[in-house]
């Protein structure tokens, strides 16, 4: 079916249904919102190392905007007032951050890349099941960003009731000026991300199962594509509750149902809304919330089992071991949601149940741990940056592992929930996981992508500098955590018990800003090398996976004659016997020779 | 002016970048060598580094440890919070040391088998089901101890005998807390949103207390609401106490730290939380410095000034609490009887 009609401006570059054209639509994208959400969490880190006090790159962007007072002289919808920033502009920047990093990057960046990109080439198909359902996915997903990014721009702010909008905070306009037309455009937003990743995830799901090449068995799959089928999966089913819970509020906010809301006084008058329950809320929404931590983290933990195994020229240790504990932490991931929840005042007995379910969680992770560090053992390490990024992964994903251990245990939960120990822990062990696993991908597969190679040298400084920051500022985030300090507050000066914290604020935030900055070298990278890297060649990596075998200038189709057919497991590493120390999956079995 | 010169410098350093690339690709070229292939020097940098930079960041952990270690909570002014942090002890300790086996052993295989002398090909080890199964059963016994000690430290929390326990409500509103005792007969009058003064012109109290006069309906009379000039909680040490928690509004949440207490206030429903405070305010003074207070934070995000949604709480002795409620008017010494009731349903 190798189609070579011919290919236009716009159905190459836009409404392409190129599986590759498409990944990087979505990593192009991703990154774009990476580097939005970045610099509002350096404005938010700002004001919290100097609370209260101007900057000037605050009244840079904020120098036209007018403080619009209501009826009662309270500023409203006033993003920043000659470079101070406003407490609602803070909830508003904390709450966008969250979304587009949680969502717009760590899902669609993420997810939306390298499922796209390397679903067909490393299975051995021309294209996606649907290359048409795949274009759809991507542009629902633009839709979806360009109205969250309109809502950066509304008189009233966008959305400020944390990326978790508790309602009733996010129902009722008159609690915070986001709950406004910022909240009602950040749910739109969702509704079309939630449709963007239906369309995606399915079509993963039905290539992996169909499109496989011959000899392409299950067991032969690379745990890039085992990661990316068990997160689609993950996806499907969790994203649909996600979209009912947000219909629910939308009713709420607009058509006058009571789904979340009960017995509420506002302005001094009593709402019409009885029976319903925030909690329920709650529950909805991390039915989805929890399976997404993994949604997020597990196509990065397959990049990095991947990307290991082939710069330490050694087969990743346990295959079926870290498939089964992939398979593991999805399922478990489905019946652990109550741990956000567990003072909410539910039932103590359900809290036990969901201590439980989340401290088994640790099992799996623990394998995968410890069969990393085995791959890694008697290794033969080239230190790509890709690579660097694949250890530095390994490291953030037991640090912040942890502390999972802490706050999945119902009883410890009491005092840290909410606190900046939460927010250490879930940066550390999804935030920068994902996005390590994220780094060492487009490191990676770069060449495959562009042909050409990244910079190598940019890319350690990018990888040291950030590794050495990204801990800078979450590590001492666990200390300001268990010294009692909630999440989310303007500044922490109105306590005088939290007086003294103020050094390791400012401490935070000097990590915060130059780790932030040295993205721009990796974006920088990223670009010169599109467009001026040195030539890559068809195999930079000697690696074994298929997509190695297609020729270097992009292709409709992935392969020019037939499409290959694989013959052994993709991590025949160093096998001894062999001429070289890589036996692509094509390479038949060679007489006697056992597979793995 | 400014903005001007920051876009020339950042302009400047982006061509900068470019033309130092530009050099060292063409230095490849002339060298024949491709300039981002990985040799033998970067992996000795690289691998090296994995070292410092992982010796570095245990020791910062002990740094930051030791440097901050004044800065944490106090130990637990509760009888449960004690329970909790000697759990909280038992888990840190148990992390710690994982923490201290594994991410040495990362950064140390990272240096040790890098590519180069000695190491130029890998040891193929596929797997090993020996290994494999005592890291799944190992991590699976501690777990097992973990979510058991867990589990009944949660129990004696949640179980916790109410009987006896002085009743008090926490009612929270956008952006403060109001606290309501329960008085002599230990029970809080019932209440109702919309008998919230001023939205009900009938209503006598900020908190919707409804405040008939008759037989069925008497646990309000005794209640004592605190003022905004008095807005302080006052507990016995050695005295059970248990909070019940009303929103008036969105989602907040009571959050106690020094006594390891945190419920979320939802509107709708109540919530409660049982606890015995074990040291008076002065006893922490003694300690901790006399700036200290215990507090009540506001632990949920609900708005603009979440940040600074707080209380004060006093833990004293029984004779200092009897003459502070002494000198407290009840609910009927201050507000007239409701007669008339609106279209309202008292909830029982």
């Amino acid at each position: 079916m190798s189609d070579h009609h011919k290919e236009t401006f716009i159905t190459k570059y836009i409404f392409s249904i190129d599986h590759k054209m498409i990944a990087k639509q979505f990593l192009i994208t991703g990154m774009l919102m990476g580097i939005v959400g970045m610099l509002m969490s350096i404005l938010f880190r700002l004001q919290l190392s100097s609370p209260g006090e101007p900057f000037a790159i605050l009244e840079w962007f904020g120098v036209d905007w007018n403080p619009t007072l209501d009826a009662n002289g309270n500023v409203i919808g006033t993003p920043i007032m000659e470079g101070v920033l406003d407490p609602n502009l803070y909830l508003s920047l904390v709450t966008m951050h969250g979304t587009i990093l949680v969502f717009w990057v760590l899902t669609a960046g993420l997810s939306g890349t390298f499922a796209n990109f390397l679903i067909p080439l490393q299975i051995g198909a021309r294209d996606m099941a649907s290359g048409f359902i795949n274009m759809l996915s991507y542009w629902f997903f633009f839709a979806a960003t360009v109205v969250l990014l309109i809502s950066l721009f509304v008189h009233t702010g966008p959305a400020s009731a944390g990326w978790t909008i508790y309602p009733p905070l996010s129902a009722i306009k008159e609690t915070i000026p986001g709950s406004g037309l910022g909240q009602d455009l950040w749910l739109i937003a969702m509704a079309l991300f939630v449709v963007s990743s239906l369309l995606g995830g399915l079509n993963y799901i039905v290539t992996i199962l169909n499109l496989r090449t011959k000899g392409m068995s299950m067991s032969r799959l690379p745990l890039t594509i085992w990661a990316i089928f068990i997160t689609a999966i993950l996806g499907v089913l969790s994203f649909p509750v996600l979209l009912s819970c947000a219909l629910l509020l939308i009713f709420d906010r607009s058509f006058g149902t009571s789904f979340y809301l009960s017995d509420i006084i506002i302005g001094g008058e009593a709402l019409h809304h009885t029976g319903g329950s925030p909690i329920l809320f709650e529950h909805l929404f991390w039915f989805l919330g929890h399976p997404e931590v993994y949604i997020i983290l597990l196509p990065a933990l397959g990049i990095v089992s991947e990307v290991m195994s082939v710069n330490s020229r050694k087969p990743i240790f346990g295959y079926k071991a870290m498939v089964l504990a992939l398979i593991a932490i999805a399922f478990l991931s489905f019946i652990v949601w109550g741990h956000h929840m567990f003072i909410t005042g539910m039932d103590p007995f359900l809290g036990s149940v969901f201590t439980f379910t989340t401290l088994l969680i640790a099992i799996p992770s623990a394998v995968k741990v410890f069969n990393y560090l085995a791959t890694l053992w008697k290794a033969s390490i080239r230190f790509t940056p890709a690579m660097l990024f694949t250890i530095g992964f390994v490291s953030t994903f037991l640090t912040g592992g942890l502390t999972g251990l802490i706050l999945g245990d119902s009883a410890l939960d009491i005092n840290v929930h909410d606190t900046y120990f939460v927010v250490g822990h879930f940066h550390i062990v999804m935030g920068l996981s994902a996005i390590y696993g994220m780094f060492a991908g487009v490191y990676h597969w770069f060449p495959k992508m562009y042909g050409r190679m990244m910079n190598k040298k940019l890319g350690y400084l990018h990888f040291w500098v950030t590794f050495i920051c990204a801990y800078g500022v979450f590590f001492p985030m666990h200390f300001l955590g268990l010294a009692g300090l909630p999440r989310r507050y303007y500044t922490n000066s109105a306590f005088p018990m939290f007086d003294e914290l103020t050094d390791i604020n400012q401490l935070i935030t000097t990590f915060a800003i130059v780790g932030g900055l040295i993205q721009f070298i990796f974006v920088f990278n990223f670009f010169y090398s599109i467009f001026k890297g040195t030539k890559a060649t068809k195999n930079p990596w000697e690696s074994n996976t298929l997509e190695w075998t297609t020729p270097i200038e992009r292709m409709h189709g992935n392969w020019p004659g037939e499409i290959p057919t694989v013959y052994r497991w993709p991590y025949d590493y160093s096998k001894p016997g062999a001429e070289k120390d890589f036996i692509p999956q094509t390479e038949p079995l060679k007489e006697g020779e056992e597979e793995h | 002016m400014t903005n001007i010169l920051i876009f020339i410098v950042g302009f400047l350093g982006i061509v900068t970048l470019v033309q130092i690339l530009r050099v060292s690709e063409l230095m490849s070229a002339v060298h024949k060598q491709d300039v981002n292939e990985v040799n033998e020097k970067d992996n000795i940098f690289n691998s090296k580094m994995m070292l410092i930079v992982g010796a570095l960041f245990l020791i910062s952990f002990f740094w930051q440890y030791f440097e901050w270690k004044h800065l944490l909570l106090p130990e637990a002014s509760s009888e449960h919070g004690v329970i909790i942090d000697e759990l909280m002890t038992f888990t840190m300790l148990l992390i710690i040391f994982v923490f201290l086996i594994t991410q040495p052993l990362l950064f140390w295989y990272s240096y040790k088998y890098r590519k180069g002398k000695g190491n130029e090909t890998a040891y193929y080890f596929a797997h090993n089901n020996k290994l494999e199964i005592i890291w799944t059963v190992v991590p699976a016994i501690v777990l097992t101890g973990v979510i058991l000690y867990g589990l009944s430290t949660w129990n004696k929390i949640t179980n916790a005998d109410v009987k006896g326990a002085t009743v008090i409500e926490l009612y929270a509103k956008q952006f403060n807390w109001t606290a309501r005792y329960s008085g002599a007969d230990n029970k809080l009058g019932s209440a109702h949103y919309k008998l919230v003064s001023p939205i009900n012109p009938s209503g006598t109290n900020a908190l919707g207390v409804d405040t008939r006069d008759n037989d069925v309906n008497a646990a309000w009379k005794d209640d004592i609401i605190t003022t905004p000039v008095d807005n302080v909680v006052h507990l016995v040490k050695g005295q059970p106490v248990l909070l019940k928690f009303r929103s008036q509004d969105v989602i907040h949440s009571a959050f106690l730290p020094h006594f390891r207490v945190q419920m979320n206030c939802v509107p709708g429903m109540t919530t409660q939380f049982a606890f015995t405070p074990t040291k008076t305010t002065a006893e922490m003074k003694a300690t901790e410095g006399e700036d200290f207070d215990y507090v009540l934070l506001c632990n949920k995000i609900c708005g603009a000034s979440h940040y600074n949604m707080q209380m004060k709480f006093i833990v004293e002795t029984q004779e200092e609490y009897d003459t502070w409620m002494s000198s407290q008017k009840t609910l009927s010494e201050k507000v007239s009887t409701q007669t008339v009731i609106t279209e309202l349903v008292t909830q029982k």
